[in-house]
């Protein structure tokens, strides 16, 4: 193959750039469908009790309503199965809320009603018209409240293996002992993924026992699993098409009540139901990082040797459903140490439950692991990247394996040299630009670098046009776009011969969108399933043609209209006579990772993060005016979605510092920052641009392709680098995101 | 939304009448702040009598002043010629305000009658004096980190989010009025009112009086002057604190100030007493602190807004230095 043909690692343009600027691209709202009707849906406006009745009627006078849904008449869904027990004892371990189900309220603007009519504009009429009455208890939000109860995950309980049970390597807490010691305490409030898309779904029973979703769901399987059960239907009966999706960071990861509303509703209205979420239900409705509590003690020798560190984490989960994820990982395994140990637990409120938000558990965590490493170096007098550096691990310190490849040293290196770190000041307020203070900061974020299993379908048109299909999402990284690049390696076919085609849960299986694994995942999937087609190709080919059955799949070339050798162009088999046969070289690969490599190493991306910021000794703003982010994400794949996704996670990274909290009221336990007005997000002028450097050497042991997953390592750090340039330019150390003004002036 | 009636007469008696003879009419300008609120059920009118057919959108100079039409958009203002040169801290206050599609909609009648974006006003499910007299105040025991430090009352301690009206107060400016009983003039300062025990009530307009324009004066604030704005983030957000300064200086000496404060009252907050204090003294960061130490005299915070007490003198200390640099 000449150099020139080779795209893994190129910059091909988004696949499906043109169809999003054109406006070309349909999202899940965007289909219209024979029969359409629109869905609203009304939430509780107390955070827990009972519902003793709602006042229909207006709503179902009222113009162009078809039905109002309660659980009162609501048509019962088979796998909401009875609990047999008194529906007053909801269980702590639940599963996802039953809508429609019971007459419990569970957290405040949980829907309660559905109104279905013949545009939308009617049903968001006729859903305010519905009243509820509501026999109310006593609720808490109030997280200080919930952490007094905090209590170990059932899963943890079950598995003490599980990753959210206790950890202990050495001694528990040696870091009291420690001369050299801290403790603080972190915290992280609320945070809601908003992504640009709102959450739609259209539900559309084809046949009394077939079922069709548009939906925006980060998994087109994993929502038919969902949505076959709660049915009973056999899986193959529901579809769902998830094409575009415009964003979900994570929101999209499981399935929410709006969903099964929807499908309630066009069950019992017999049409297509569309339903849109509005913007401030995005808050309650769909999930959002925990607000979580983080506590951490580290001791070092005074050579810069860190002794011990101990991590807590409570994070907030709902009532009626346990929500874990990853909090306290990073300290296991990113530092030497003799003695760490970490502890993870749950505080139940009266809210909605939680779910994974980019980078998430991880992210989470690592503000306060990142910050303390940053308080330490201080107490020490140290350089906090030198601190970092002789802290370093050559193996898994958490299970003593060798890593599968780790250049974080060389990121730190290339990242210090951007930011200009030999700026920085040991003494913080050392460094002003006219009257703003400037720090420089530094956080390190790693990941998983997940695979799992996945198949790919590949065929070959007349044309000469290859196409693959997926089951698997694009949420905006640019899965479409590499998975073409790897195709077109693969065949050494140009680009635009391949079509990838995804987010559909007819096409061939493939994970999740999400924890950084899709690449890792579905690319080596899509590559050897190239390979077998050409293979199958070949082979074909050889059955009337010598040439062919002596050589070897690499020495195929696709030309325009045949299939050639390399070095015998003479060779020709004609896609036309190719196709006649069977099944036109139509091939299903199955790809697993390799679990012997499971067992040997230790696979995880590594990224590091560096901001100056400025900050105004009068007022306490902050900008940032430099980030510059490395990444060792294995093999880039594309250099251009690659260093989107950075940047997209350091700008999340700056929201998260800065400026992102949902604030609730707790007298009410409902959220007072449901708007985009009040909930703030970065805006353009927030954002420097971000640098964005790649190690790109090739993992040997993730898959073949050598890719460690990029999406989270994005995020994971920004927000204690930010922090920590804070603190070297005011001395103030915050604790508590976001860094708002008022915590500075 | 509830169904409404919507007309748009192209007369301006007309559109005062439809309003002065229905208690339950609004005009309609930009609509970035009406239709919004209407979506969430917070008003609901049951009509609406757009204005944008009145000839009301002129910008001019005459009689020693600048007269802006009510219609004109808070983007043609704020890159009009005359306003930057004339009243550049107008222009800077207008641009420090919402977002660039915003202000193409925006007029300078809706901006200064844009209601307070209080959350609890925002959500019908919470309880709100200023939407439902009677209900309580949510914010006062409630989340009060934006709310008021100067001139609220125990029924509503919301701020006035405009940020234009902060240097329309700085400068003098006058609102024209036009309703059912004939025009009149009303001092800026005078247009909104504090809460008392009536906070439904924003301004001091009465039903159906339509603003037609507002009069800048000419004075000498051309060159020291700055609009500065707090906030959480760097652009599109609502202030946590804002000050408008304009100072006329003779060498390094103050000879007239004009001082506003946004974000820390149900109305942009003149502030005469530091103004005062000012006159003669040297433009210097000492001066600036002790003019700050007299702004704040009389301020009281709640649970969550104490950093206004800190914050609203520093960012005035830091918008009298920018204004004495510029
Ligand atoms: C997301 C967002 C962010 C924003 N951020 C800011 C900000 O940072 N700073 C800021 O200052 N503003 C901000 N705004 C508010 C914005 O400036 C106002 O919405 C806008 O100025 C209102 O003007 P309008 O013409 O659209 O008013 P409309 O919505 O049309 O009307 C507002 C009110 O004024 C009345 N009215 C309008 N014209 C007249 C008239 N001539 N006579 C009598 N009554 C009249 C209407 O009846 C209505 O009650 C923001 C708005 C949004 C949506
Ligand atoms: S401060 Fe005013 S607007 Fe806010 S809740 Fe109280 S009464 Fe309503």
């Amino acid at each position: 193959m000449k150099p020139q043909d080779k795209h893994i690692g190129g910059t091909l343009n988004r696949v499906d750039g043109h169809l999003k600027v054109t406006g070309a691209a349909t999202y899940s709202a965007e289909y219209e469908l024979p029969g359409m009707s629109y869905a609203v849906l009304v939430g509780s406006t107390i955070a827990k009790g009972r519902i003793k009745s709602i006042d229909a009627r207006a709503a179902e006078r009222a113009p162009g309503v078809l039905a109002v849904i309660t659980h009162f008449n609501s048509p019962k869904v088979p796998g909401f199965t009875p609990t047999g027990k008194d529906p007053s004892q909801p269980q702590t371990v639940g599963g996802r809320l039953k809508v429609f189900h019971d007459d419990l309220v569970r957290f405040n603007d949980q829907p309660i009603a559905v109104v279905v009519a013949d545009t939308l504009e009617r049903a968001r009429f006729a859903a305010r018209l519905v009243k509820a009455e509501y026999a109310a208890e006593k609720h808490e939000t109030d997280m200080s409240a919930g952490l007094k109860q905090a209590f170990v995950p059932t899963q943890a309980k079950k598995n003490p293996k599980s990753p959210v049970a206790d950890y202990v390597r050495g001694t528990a807490d040696a870091y009291k002992t420690g001369t050299r010691r801290l403790e603080a305490e972190y915290i992280i409030p609320t945070e809601v993924h908003h992504p640009m898309e709102l959450q739609s779904i259209i539900a559309h029973w084809e046949a009394p026992d077939r079922l069709t979703l548009y939906d925006k769901t980060q998994g087109t399987l994993a929502t038919r699993r969902d949505f076959a059960k709660e049915w009973n239907l056999p899986e193959e009966n529901v579809k769902v098409i998830a094409t575009f999706v415009g964003g979900a960071f994570g929101n999209a990861l499981h399935s929410w009540p709006h969903e099964s509303a929807a499908i309630i509703a066009a069950k019992k209205v017999n049409r297509p139901v569309k339903l849109v979420l509005t913007r401030e239900q995005m808050t309650t409705m769909v999930g959002y990082r925990p607000h979580t509590w983080q506590k951490i003690g580290m001791s070092a020798s005074a050579d810069g040797k860190i002794t011990a560190i101990t991590h807590e984490a409570t994070g907030q989960t709902s009532s009626y459903e346990e929500f874990t994820e990853s909090t306290v990982q990073q300290t296991r395994m990113m530092y030497e140490s003799p003695n760490v140990n970490t502890r993870y637990r749950l505080a139940a409120l009266d809210v909605s439950t939680p779910i994974w938000m980019r980078g998430p558990g991880e992210a989470t965590g690592a503000f306060a692991l990142e910050s303390a490493m940053d308080e330490m170096a201080y107490l020490l007098n140290l350089d906090p990247l030198e601190f970092r550096l002789r802290n370093y691990t050559d193996k898994d310190p958490e299970n003593g394996k060798p890593w599968s490849s780790k250049f974080l040293k060389e990121c730190y290196q290339m990242g210090a040299e951007r930011i200009g770190w030999n700026k920085r000041q040991l003494k913080p307020g050392s460094l002003r630009d006219g009257e703003w203070l400037v720090g420089y900061g530094m956080g390190v974020g790693t990941f998983g670098a997940h695979r799992g299993s996945s198949k790919a379908n590949v065929r070959l048109l007349p044309n000469g046009t290859v196409v693959l299909q997926s089951a698997v999402t694009d949420i905006g990284p640019g899965t479409g776009t590499a998975m073409t690049q790897i195709a077109a390696d693969a065949l050494g076919l140009p680009p635009d011969k391949i079509r990838f085609e995804w987010g559909n849960s007819q096409f061939a299986q493939a994970p999740t969108q999400g924890g950084s694994a899709i690449v890792n995942t579905v690319g080596p999937a899509v590559q050897e399933a190239c390979m077998a087609m050409k293979e199958k190709l070949r082979t074909m080919a050889g059955a009337s043609n010598a040439a062919f059955a002596s050589a070897r799949k690499e020495e195929v070339v696709f030309a325009d209209t045949y299939l050639t050798l390399n070095g015998n162009p003479g060779a020709r088999a004609s896609y036309a006579d190719l196709l006649k046969q069977t099944d036109g070289g139509f091939v299903t690969v199955e790809s697993k990772p390799n679990g012997e490599n499971n067992q040997k190493y230790s696979m995880y991306s590594f990224s590091v993060h560096f901001a100056e910021v400025r900050v105004n000794p009068l007022t306490g703003e902050v900008r940032v005016s430099k980030l510059v982010s490395c990444a060792d994400a294995g093999t880039i794949v594309n250099q251009k979605t690659a260093g989107n996704q950075m940047k997209g996670g350091a700008v999340g990274g700056i929201g998260m510092a800065l400026m992102e909290a949902a604030v609730m009221d707790d007298r009410f336990g409902r959220y007072v920052t449901k708007d985009l007005a009040d909930y703030h997000v970065p805006v353009q002028a927030d954002a420097p641009a971000v640098d964005v450097l790649f190690v790109n050497q090739p993992d040997p042991h993730v898959n073949a392709l050598g890719t460690k997953g990029i999406g989270e390592i994005a995020i994971i750090g920004v927000a204690p680098a930010i922090a920590n340039a804070v603190f070297n330019a005011t001395g103030k150390r915050i604790r508590e995101l976001p860094i708002t003004p008022d915590k500075l002036v | 939304m509830n169904q409404f009636q919507y007309i748009r007469p192209s007369k301006q008696q007309a559109a005062i009448e439809a309003v002065a003879r229905d208690a339950n009419a609004k005009f309609i300008a930009g609509g970035t702040n009406l239709v919004d609120l209407m979506k969430r059920g917070v008003m609901a009118p049951q009509k609406l009598v757009d204005i944008n057919r009145l000839p009301l959108a002129k910008i001019e100079h005459e009689n020693g002043g600048l007269r802006i039409g009510a219609l004109a958009l808070n983007s043609a203002v704020a890159d009009d010629r005359q306003v930057r040169e004339r009243q550049p801290l107008l222009a800077q206050a207008i641009n420090a305000g919402a977002s660039a599609q915003l202000r193409n909609m925006a007029t300078t009648g809706g901006n200064m009658l844009q209601r307070t974006r209080c959350p609890y006003f925002y959500d019908t499910a919470l309880p709100c004096n200023k939407r439902e007299p009677g209900t309580g105040c949510g914010a006062l025991e409630g989340i009060n980190r934006m709310h008021a430090i100067f001139g609220f009352s125990d029924k509503c301690i919301a701020v006035h989010p405009s940020d234009m009206s902060v240097a329309l107060v700085a400068l003098d400016a006058t609102v024209l009025v036009s309703g059912p009983k004939g025009d009149r003039r009303i001092p800026f300062a005078d247009l909104h009112r504090l809460p008392g025990d009536t906070p439904e009530k924003d301004t001091t307009l009465e039903p159906g009086e339509l603003i037609t324009a507002v009069d800048v004066p000419d004075g000498p604030f051309t060159k020291h002057v700055s609009y500065y704005k707090v906030r959480e983030r760097a652009s599109y957000a609502f202030a946590l604190v804002s000050a408008a300064v304009a100072l006329d200086l003779d060498g390094n000496t103050i000879k007239a100030a004009r001082l506003a404060f946004g974000g820390v009252a149900h109305k942009p907050w003149r502030l005469q007493t530091a103004e005062q204090f000012l006159v003669g003294k040297p433009a210097t960061e000492e001066t600036f602190r002790q003019a700050a130490a007299v702004a704040m005299q009389g301020a009281k915070a709640f649970k969550h807004n104490e950093y206004k007490l800190k914050l609203a003198p520093n960012t005035l200390i830091q918008t009298l230095k920018n204004a004495a640099a510029a």
